[in-house]
């Protein structure tokens, strides 16, 4: 303790410097800043610049991901909208050709239904001739045996009888169809 | 004392320098040696005590620019304090290495030489013009403030930045010392040995030796801020565009 005491009075004006005092002080002051330049700087500001450069270019990473999951998505949603646009083009084709088929089954069966009915005409036309034929040879007999009866004469002679019923025939049908002509 | 009478002559507080120097050395080079990205236990300790005076003193002061061609000198003014400064309250050293003279007068010679060194490499011829005559002022008004400004910028700098930190230094080891010594007094020379009661007295001049030595820490951790912070400061106004 009177040491510490002693080391302080022993100096006779503490401010002017003993020559040991700034020799040492310096030696010490010299050999930090040297240390400092030459190691301690050095070690530490090229690990905080890593570590930096680490958490910015961690960063980075991170946006570039993103970026790059953004384009994707992008991609994904640009052909989600592109088949979307496929689909519905595809059934509106499907739609128009439906209609056209329907209208193209609508147009046949008319055909197919004139034709039908056209025929059945035809058949009925056909038919009515012959029932026409038949029952003029029958109501033909039938009048001549019927007159033949009544006048007591025979009437059945061919040419005559056939003249009579073509006549009466005839007479008949004027008034009726305007067309002799059928009376063949 | 060693090398007495020659100018390498080693008195008590030159070895307390070494050995401060060597503590130093040992925990600056091996606390640096393989710092990694993520830190251990003890790389955060050390990462802690360099980063505060790198980024709360220097690159806050200076900006990362500047703060980085300058901060050799002030980490190791930052370091050299701290370590002279502590020894004042370390039992058995007992005294700071920056209570002599010799390391503060060193200290503000270096910052004063590095301030106008960083204002002339800057601004060449107008450091001194810019320093001397703040612009926008009457110029009339320079009959008063030239004087005022050369006294307080080149002169009074390096006076003052020596005699605070060697003046709070000395104090601290006056008071210190002075309540060891009664307290040794007290207790040993008149209670123990010669069994009178005052010697009582020496409980009292003890807690005032522990009350101090909290406060001499404080004051060796304040001082060391306190030099390097103006000498970022004074570097700082220097390179300013504006004074």
């Amino acid at each position: 303790m009177h040491h510490a005491f002693l080391a302080v009075k022993a100096v006779d004006n503490p401010l002017i410097p003993q020559v040991p005092d700034l020799i040492y002080g310096g030696f010490v002051f010299v050999v930090v800043l040297v240390v400092f330049i030459w190691k301690v700087l050095p070690r530490l500001n090229t690990m905080l610049d890593a570590r930096s450069d680490a958490i910015e270019g961690g960063i980075k990473r991170a946006e570039i991901a993103e970026a790059a999951a953004e384009a994707k998505k992008g991609e994904y949603e640009a052909a989600l909208a592109e088949a979307r646009a496929e689909g519905a083009r595809i059934r509106d084709q499907a739609r128009a050709e439906g209609v056209k088929i329907v209208a193209e089954a609508k147009e046949q069966a008319t055909v197919e239904a004139a034709r039908v009915t056209a025929n059945a005409q035809l058949q009925i036309e056909a038919e009515r001739t012959a029932a026409l034929v038949s029952l003029r040879a029958e109501v033909g007999s039938l009048a001549i045996d019927l007159a033949s009866g009544v006048i007591g004469e025979s009437l059945s002679s061919d040419k005559r009888s056939k003249d009579i019923v073509d006549r009466f025939l005839s007479d008949l049908e004027t008034p009726a169809a305007k067309s002799p002509s059928k009376s063949k | 004392m060693l090398f007495a009478g020659t100018p390498f002559a080693l008195n008590r507080i030159e070895l307390i320098r070494l050995l401060v120097l060597a503590l130093l050395l040992v925990f600056l080079l091996v606390g640096t040696r393989r710092l990694k990205l993520v830190p251990g236990r003890g790389q955060v300790v050390t990462e802690f005590i360099l980063g505060f005076p790198r980024n709360s003193i220097v690159i806050d002061t200076l900006g990362e620019k500047d703060g980085r061609r300058f901060m050799p000198i002030l980490m190791t003014v930052f370091f050299v304090t701290i370590g002279m400064n502590l020894t004042g309250i370390i039992p058995g050293l007992q005294i700071a290495g920056t209570s002599i003279i010799g390391i503060p007068l060193i200290e503000a010679v270096i910052l004063y030489v590095v301030f106008i060194y960083a204002g002339i490499k800057k601004h060449g011829g107008g450091f001194f013009k810019a320093s001397l005559f703040p612009p926008g002022v009457p110029w009339p008004l320079y009959i008063l403030l030239t004087p005022v400004e050369f006294v307080s910028t080149f002169i009074v700098r390096p006076i003052s930045l020596t005699l605070r930190l060697l003046m709070n230094l000395v104090a601290g080891h006056m008071l210190l010392a002075l309540c060891w010594a009664a307290t040794q007094f007290f207790l040993i020379t008149l209670l123990v040995t010669q069994g009178q009661p005052l010697g009582l007295l020496g409980l009292g001049t003890f807690a005032f030796g522990v009350v101090f030595f909290g406060l001499e820490l404080f004051v060796a951790l304040l001082q060391a801020y306190v030099i390097t912070i103006l000498g970022a400061i004074y570097i700082q106004l220097s390179l300013a565009d504006e004074h």
